[in-house]
């Protein structure tokens, strides 16, 4: 998150540089496939439900003595979530990447996953790990570090995929040239490439985390209730013992906890990462981090990062790789074996999606109607209004905003990580806060609880306005002062297709974030007091809570369909119409 | 071509085509036969696009020959090969390495020992006159320092063979000619652990500066049209009357008519299928400007012409073969020499150069007259420019198809033949008087 970048987004965002508007057959296959294995799932954890009844946690108590630790099991499990994350990603990019028929299936995938609120699926995943280690935590806890896993994992793998696929030509042939190992290849050539973007990714999806993390750890499904240790859980007791201070307290640790991750940890690896960079010319403004000055400054330190280094070099060296693969040039595939390989994929590809299909109808034929398709899709487009009109609304106050800042580079500096912070801070925390003054002010829940769904995610689109006007460049600002365009004129035509590429990059995250806030924003408590807004958001959640397996499926498929529709009828024709016409370099 | 035994590398009637998505594949070498023996400096001259760097790659293995075989020291090569090491036209350095890391990468893919790596390594560095930037990183050194690192990352390896893709052509005049003189030294001193040096080029004086032998490409296809022994001593000196008249006649031999073609064939393909080269109309207008002042007064000796103004023959050509192509100017025998329509056009104003120029894009160019053609025929003036890429792509390959259409889009809007909406992709007769 804080990191202030000048240049353009290091990747763009997931699936917007693709050619279609329109769904492809392809798409369908791998939507149905992704349908598939959920109800799979679900048919699973509704066989497991019973053994994970018995599981009795630890009780949380509001005690702030408890809190360093509950905030530490939080910090825990998000470390944990994204070093499988990084594990998915170097293993599932690099096969893709390698491998062309692997690559047909793993990214649409990972376009459509990207796309699912992972949120809804929670109730599955929980059920399905009590299940696995029943009577224990331990299922719980992965649970919710799966539940981290799902919204991380497929940005990063994707970014880590397209920098595979974009290596120079010319120094993969110096690679291919010098006959390095893959494995020597890859420290060399591969990982330090593409070091920048996933970095950038990693972050990006760490600031998503938190919100998944606070979410996770205390669950309802049926009549099973888990709370973890974690700050999550320790907001869940606070608001039904309607506690306002302990709150208030988490929404402090939880701000202390993010301030430190991103000083401590964070800055200084984007510091590191700078050399990175794929350029050849030296830049003038380096990101800085404080942190990292002092690793490199210090006696004891300059010591020890040799000794690293050299562990890292020897762990380079090791000969892995199978002996020296002496991949030559690749020879031409054979046309005829190519294609009949083509046809086994597809035929097998086929096959699994006709499965799937068929699971999915038996599992909704016995207990969904198209009455309840028609109620889903209903409840959708009322929570999709609620995002175009919040989205929107945030866009109106935050663009101008962010081209006043971004313009002014003393402002922008100061304003930058607070917006990347505010952007990482989980807004869960905050609901309660909004729902006390709902309660209070007995204010109309339908309208009054939809703010909370952008309360997290409008600052994507400040910050990433803030980068894209601090890049607009001076010249064409100049050339407008001496025309002395008038300032509507300025907005239309230089400023906004000036920031354009930025602001589709931070809306399209911004409505991503909003559709997933929604299962958790829709519905609210203080203590007793229920407030509901209709909409899918709340389908889902109260299917959930009830244990309903097919709704939560229908629900998240309903869903997972706008928010595809969405980024191909809006945001992927908008951001490749920013990439062919108002490209600035 | 001799092709000794002896050779270092040999390589033996090679072609090289790349598939296209219809019809038959595109020929990029034919037939290439050439023999590298010990001790000497070849260069390979052509134009861009001849091949030449693709014969290079697949000399080092980095990608394999659709027809023939290439042997080093006797072995054929399947392969990136130990006896060769490449320097690249780009330097293809890693940024993240410094300079002593990217030295010893090919060290490191030997598995040799730490110890033996920086000392080799450092060797290589000293030879090369980089000593003291063993810790920089590429981004901190200029041009000419980053392709010495190339250069020493490449020997250190001790290859048999030095191949040199271009790779002074990145640099500026001066830098060049400074590691240009450093190579040369570092060999007649018998200094760098090679047997000879391959050296694909575009640039004509650096071949005859360079080399023992000059074999020269024509393009499309790729093949050997000449070889030249160069026996000037060296060092050699650009103002030698000598050096100038080896220069003057493989201008001379490269602008000549190939036997058998017409004067329309100085482009590949034919009709309206012909691959066009990306040159702009401003530039065909200067040109033709530059050769009609003094003190050329319309008929310019193409070296002549080159030095002065610093173009590299990739520039030259192009904008000299379309000024024949559509019939402004005459190449032959390496003069440039403008007819009566091109010293008509320097006369006009802006208005009448474009009048000019239509009639001459509708009449020499066959693409541009075939869209005028079209958009005439159809009753709202308008044509979707994929419906001519598609064509285009039934001769050749995606890339040449996008680059003709690009330029005889570029010549019909100056010429105000005919219009071209790029959001939409059509063209039409929207704005044409």
């Amino acid at each position: 998150m804080a990191i202030f970048r000048k240049g353009r987004p290091v990747a763009e965002p997931l699936g917007l540089g693709g050619e279609g508007v329109l769904p492809n057959l392809y798409d369908l296959a791998i939507f149905i496939l992704v349908a598939g294995v959920f109800v799979l799932i679900a048919h699973g954890a509704h066989e497991m439900t019973a053994p994970a009844a018995r599981l009795v946690a630890e009780p949380i108590t509001l005690d702030p003595a408890n809190l360093p630790e509950y905030a530490l099991r939080t910090t825990l499990r998000m470390f944990a979530a994204i070093i499988v994350s990084l594990l998915f990603t170097f293993v599932v990019a690099t096969f893709a990447a390698k491998s062309r028929t692997a690559e047909l299936v793993i990214v649409p995938a990972l376009d459509i996953l990207q796309s699912v609120p992972v949120l809804g699926f929670l109730t599955f995943t929980v059920v399905f790990f009590l299940g696995l280690f029943p009577g224990s935590e331990f299922g719980a806890e992965c649970a919710a570090i799966f539940a981290i896993f799902t919204s991380q994992a497929w940005n990063m793998a994707f970014s880590f995929y397209q920098s595979l696929r974009t290596v120079p030509r010319d120094l993969d042939e110096v690679s291919r040239h010098f006959q390095l190992s893959p494995w020597l290849r890859f420290w060399r050539l591969e990982a330090p490439f593409a070091a920048p973007g996933l970095i950038w990714n990693t972050m990006m999806s760490m600031s998503g985390g938190w919100f998944f993390v606070v979410a996770s750890e205390a669950i309802t499904v049926g009549d099973t209730t888990v709370k973890l240790p974690g700050i999550g859980s320790w907001l869940a007791v606070a608001i039904d013992a309607k506690d306002i201070h302990a709150v208030i307290l988490a929404v402090l640790v939880m701000a202390a906890v993010i301030l430190a991750y991103d000083q401590l940890l964070f800055r200084p690896i984007v510091a590191w990462a700078d050399k990175f960079r794929f350029e050849q010319t030296a830049a003038l403004q380096r990101p800085r981090s404080w942190v990292y000055d002092l690793w490199r400054r210090g006696k004891v330190v300059r010591r020890v990062s040799p000794a690293i280094g050299w562990i890292a070099a020897r762990i380079s060296r090791l000969p892995l790789g199978f002996a020296r693969a002496a991949r030559s040039a690749r020879p031409a595939p054979n046309s005829r074996t190519s294609r009949l390989r083509n046809r086994l994929w597809l035929l097998a590809v086929l096959a699994v999606v006709a499965y799937a299909l068929w699971r999915i109808a038996l599992f909704t034929r016995a207990s969904l109607s198209a009455e309840d398709l028609l109620a889903a899709i209903g409840f959708g487009l009322l929570t999709l209004s609620r995002v175009v009109v919040l989205i929107a609304l945030a866009s109106v106050i935050w663009v101008p905003i962010g081209v006043w800042i971004g313009l002014r580079p003393w402002a922008a500096t100061r304003v930058q990580p607070v917006a990347q912070f505010l952007a990482a801070f989980p807004a869960n925390v905050l609901f309660p806060m909004a729902v006390v003054v709902i309660v209070r002010e007995h204010l109309n829940p339908d309208i009054w609880l939809s703010p909370l769904m952008v309360l997290g995610t409008q600052w994507y689109i400040l910050f990433n306005v803030i980068a894209g006007a601090s890049a607009f460049p001076t010249d064409l600002r100049e050339v407008s002062t001496l025309f002395r365009l008038r300032s509507w004129q300025w907005w239309r035509e230089v400023i906004l297709p000036g920031i354009l590429p930025y602001y589709v990059t931070g809306a399209l995250t911004a409505t991503g974030g909003s559709w997933n806030a929604s299962i958790v924003a829709e519905v609210a408590s203080w203590g007793d007091t229920k407030l509901r807004a209709a909409g899918l958001g709340s389908y889902i959640a109260d299917a959930s809570a009830a244990g309903d397996y097919p709704r939560v499926v229908l629900g998240i498929g309903v869903m997972s369909v706008m928010v595809v529709a969405c980024n191909r009828l809006i945001w992927r024709p908008l951001y490749r119409l920013a990439e062919r016409r108002f490209r600035l370099d | 071509m001799n092709t000794a035994a002896s050779a270092l590398v040999e390589v033996d009637r090679v072609r090289q085509l790349y598939p296209k998505g219809s019809g038959e594949d595109l020929l990029v070498l034919d037939d290439v036969s050439l023999g590298l023996r010990n001790n000497e400096i070849v260069s390979l001259l052509g134009r861009s696009g001849c091949g030449k760097s693709s014969l290079l790659r697949i000399i080092a293995g980095l990608m394999p020959a659709s027809e023939g075989k290439v042997s080093i020291g006797g072995r054929t090569v399947a392969g990136p090969a130990h006896e060769v090491a490449m320097v690249f036209q780009t330097f293809a350095l890693f940024p993240w390495l410094t300079v002593l890391e990217n030295v010893e990468i090919g060290l490191e893919a030997l598995r040799i020992d730490s110890a033996e790596r920086h000392k080799r390594a450092l060797a290589a560095i000293d030879l090369i006159g980089l000593d003291g930037y063993e810790s920089a990183y590429p981004k901190e050194l200029s041009g000419g320092m980053r392709q010495r690192v190339g250069l020493a990352r490449a020997l250190v390896v001790h290859p048999k063979v030095l191949l040199m893709d271009e790779p002074f052509s990145a640099l500026d005049v001066l830098t060049a000619e400074t590691l240009r003189t450093d190579l040369l030294d570092l060999w007649s001193e018998g200094r760098m652990p090679i047997s000879s040096i391959l050296l694909v080029t575009h640039n004509i004086e650096e071949a005859v500066l360079m080399s023992d032998r000059i074999l020269v490409f024509s393009s499309n296809p790729g093949r050997v049209v000449a070889e030249i022994p160069v026996t000037l001593p060296m060092p050699r000196n650009r103002l030698n009357p000598a050096f100038r008249q080896m220069v003057d006649d493989i201008y001379a031999l490269m602008t000549a008519k190939p036997a058998g073609k017409q004067a329309q064939g100085v482009f590949p393909g034919t009709g309206i299928s012909m691959v066009l080269p990306r040159v702009s109309p401003n530039l065909l207008a200067g040109l033709m400007e530059t050769v009609a002042a003094e003190p050329y007064k319309g008929h310019a000796d193409l070296p002549a012409l080159a030095g002065p103004l610093h173009l590299e023959i990739d520039d030259l050509f192009p904008v000299a073969e379309t000024l024949q192509f559509m019939r402004f100017a005459e190449l032959a025998e390496g003069d440039l020499r403008l007819t009566d329509a091109g010293r008509r056009f320097v006369d006009l104003d802006p208005d009448g150069r474009k009048r000019l120029f239509a009639q001459h894009l509708l009449a020499y160019v066959p693409l541009a007259a075939h869209i005028r053609r079209v958009l005439d025929e159809r009753g709202a003036h308008h044509a979707p420019a994929s419906r001519f890429r598609d064509e285009l792509e039934d001769h050749m390959s995606e890339q040449f198809a996008d680059q003709t259409l690009r330029s005889v889009t570029s010549w019909g809007r100056y010429a105000e033949s005919f219009a071209y909406d790029e959001a939409t992709g059509v063209f039409s007769l929207d704005n044409p008087s």
